[in-house]
């Protein structure tokens, strides 16, 4: 009797261990199977949009045609963001990790995380309806003093409903990411490099420049890749904030599109053709921030000894 | 003669060379002084007068330092002002977000009406009554609140069983083998994915599947689940690595069957983390437009079905309103609408932020190693 009783149980055990790891390995496995699924997917349902005679995609001449100036818009949006989000950044999760006062630090963290809680909605509302008309002042001074400059060219557009306006809200929302990250990464500077070079009379910044920035390098490029993977993507600030048009080299005019934002202004009313189109551009979107994110991971992944960013 | 009986202080070689400890609280003082004469001269204004100031502030201490201190000193000033300035120059925007929302949002909060009614049958005739100030502005967000919450929920339904699974199997399961291996680096990619390219996939997948134009709340969750299993699964995963092996193996010791072990002793010693977890990862996901936009549709009426028809939600109300008025001659009533939206969003979204930490604090484990 208690042999049988103890077999059972231990066969009820067993395949409660089965089925436990077989439902852990699986979710595993479906999450493979997504990403995978993603890619599937978006191809086949794109996969007209390639096909179809030229005449019919947008603008009338083939599909390439078509995502050219939208792919260079969305890196002129996502180049300006970066160059103003890569300093804020990094002068920002400085003073968080070296400079700000020790019980202020998390406080602070917290505050900069803040911002990455507002949804991108919000901010794509503020840029349209609160920057746009405080900064256009601003263009129209730059088109008269430095018109001179390609990208300043005039004249600049009253509304203030531009690719640089569409630029600064985008930093705003990846300054949140590069920041956290750098932060983390600065706070694994070795203790010892930097007593080593206060103790040699290095002031503060001295310090900060001999050990921590080239412990930290690796760290803050691929941080600064995954922000980049974040402004490609991120399509309401663009969407509401630009008045989108032809490409165009300057970036205080009306003008430019990004994908993201032609996804979301062109899908709900698509049908047919139009919607393989799209889906082909979010599939090339796709493919451009899986290649910059799978660089950030690789970077990070060589990098895992020394930095904490993993 | 009287005068060289007074005592002179003599520097200390010591502090010889240094600025005095009042410093920058001079040169802020004359930078505020300087700076409200400047654009006194050029048109006052308070943004303006903060920036010039704040030049001047910089720009007169390093000035300063660099005459008494030397090149070096005057870099480390340099440095430290750019620093606090990149940090000042952070939270603009932030406070300027959260006033505009405050401002403009307050208002149509304080319709009674805002929270408990759809926009069915709101047409542009009410607006532009109300805008000439013969009516008052009618029209809620009741039927996307409803969609927002049901959306997420189902959203959280399918996610959190699947991050969590996997979030076990990584840290239990793994011994980084390379599936595992291969499963965590395409997790990190997951988190990478556009919100858009999500709802794209959620859109191609049932217009394959069930037929082409599905458009429900279920693929809004399904799009809004592929963005949130890879936040699920990262944050369990580092919750579940906290938990210390010693309980793990007093358990194999007492002859607990490992499926056992991680239901009584593991997840239950970390399910705090997991919960804040889980409540950031819906907090990131309330807020998503684009994803619903290209998979809910628009709808101006109540839907409580998530798996037939149109539905609403509160980020693409706020787009809609904004982008297409319902009244296209009169936008202010629109705006007001989407404001009061977007102030309802914002405080959803802070009340999970804070939630998630109250989570963390007050289900802590006594024993975790910290």
């Amino acid at each position: 009797m208690t042999t049988t009783s103890l077999t059972s149980s231990r066969g009820a055990g067993r395949a409660g261990d089965k089925v436990f790891s077989g439902a852990a390995l699986a979710a595993g496995c479906l999450i493979l199977a997504v990403l995978f699924g993603v890619a599937l997917f978006l191809v086949i349902q794109a996969i007209p949009a390639f096909t179809a005679p030229a005449a019919d995609i947008q603008g009338g001449e083939g599909f390439f045609a078509y995502i050219w100036p939208i792919v260079v818009g969305t890196l002129i949006a996502a180049i300006i963001a970066l160059a103003i989000a890569t300093p804020v950044s990094i002068g920002v999760a400085l003073f968080i990790s070296h400079f700000a006062p020790r019980g202020l630090a998390s406080g602070l963290g917290y505050v900069i995380d803040l911002l990455a809680a507002i949804p991108s909605v919000v901010y794509g509302a503020w840029g349209a309806a609160f920057l746009a008309p405080q900064i256009s002042p601003a263009y129209g001074w730059l088109a008269t003093n430095m018109g001179w400059l390609p990208i300043f060219q005039g004249p600049a557009s009253a509304t203030g409903k531009t690719i640089l306006t569409a630029g600064i809200v985008l930093s705003v929302m990846v300054i949140p990411i590069i920041t956290s990250l750098s932060r983390e990464i600065f706070l694994q500077t070795p203790k010892l490099h930097e007593e080593a070079a206060l103790a040699l009379g290095a002031t503060r910044w001295e310090m900060i420049k001999m050990s921590v920035l080239p412990f930290a390098r690796p760290g803050i490029i691929s941080a600064v890749m995954l922000g980049l993977g974040r402004a490609l993507g991120e399509t309401m600030a663009v969407a509401l904030v630009l008045s989108s048009g032809a490409l165009t080299a300057s970036l205080i005019q009306s003008g430019n599109q990004t994908i993201a934002a032609e996804i979301a202004l062109n899908f709900p009313e698509a049908s047919g053709l139009k919607v393989s189109t799209l889906i082909a551009a979010g599939l090339v979107l796709f493919v451009i921030t899986l290649a910059v994110n799978m660089i950030a991971r690789w970077i990070i992944s060589r990098h895992k000894e020394f930095s904490g960013a993993n | 003669m009287t005068s060289t009986l007074t005592p002179v202080r003599k520097r200390s070689a010591l502090t010889k060379g240094q600025l005095p400890k009042y410093a920058p609280y001079v040169v802020l003082g004359v930078a505020l002084v300087l700076g409200a004469a400047i654009l006194a001269l050029i048109g006052f204004n308070a943004f303006g007068w903060g920036v010039v100031s704040a030049i001047l502030f910089a720009a007169g201490l390093v000035g300063w330092s660099a005459a008494v201190e030397g090149s070096r000193k005057a870099k480390d000033k340099l440095a430290t002002c750019l620093v606090v300035g990149a940090f000042l120059v952070a939270l603009l925007p932030l406070i300027s977000v959260i006033w505009t929302v405050m401002v403009n949002g307050i208002p149509g909060l304080l319709n009674p009406a805002f929270l408990g009614t759809s926009m069915n049958g709101v047409t542009g005739v009410y607006d532009n009554r109300a805008a000439e100030g013969t009516g008052p502005v009618v029209g809620g967000i009741y039927h996307a609140l409803i969609g927002t919450l049901q959306i997420t929920l189902l959203a959280t339904v399918i996610s959190v069983p699947v991050g969590l699974l996997t979030a076990i199997y990584l840290v239990e399961y793994g011994n980084d083998r390379p599936l595992p291996r291969a499963i965590t680096f395409f997790v990190d990619v997951m988190t990478g994915i556009p919100s858009i390219v999500a709802g794209l996939f959620a859109a191609a997948f049932f217009f394959a599947v069930v037929g082409p134009g599905t458009k429900t709340g279920a693929v809004a969750a399904v799009a809004l689940s592929v963005l949130m299993i890879p936040v699920v699964v990262r944050s369990s995963e580092e919750m579940l690595k906290i938990v210390p092996n010693e309980l793990r193996e007093a358990a194999y010791a007492l002859g607990v069957r490992k499926w056992r072990t991680i239901l009584k002793v593991v997840i239950p010693t970390a399910i705090s983390g997991i919960a804040s977890g889980v409540t950031l990862a819906i907090a990131r996901v309330i807020g998503e437009t684009a994803p619903i936009l290209v998979t809910a549709g628009f709808a101006t009426s109540i839907n409580n079905n998530v798996f037939g028809g149109w539905m609403a939600s509160l980020p693409t109300f706020i787009y809609t309103q904004i982008l297409n008025p319902t009244s296209p001659s009169n936008p202010d009533p629109s705006s007001q609408r989407a404001w009061g939206a977007a102030l309802v969003l914002i405080i959803l979204v802070m009340l999970l932020n804070l939630g998630a930490r109250l989570i963390a604090r007050v289900f802590a484990p006594k024993t975790g190693r910290r």
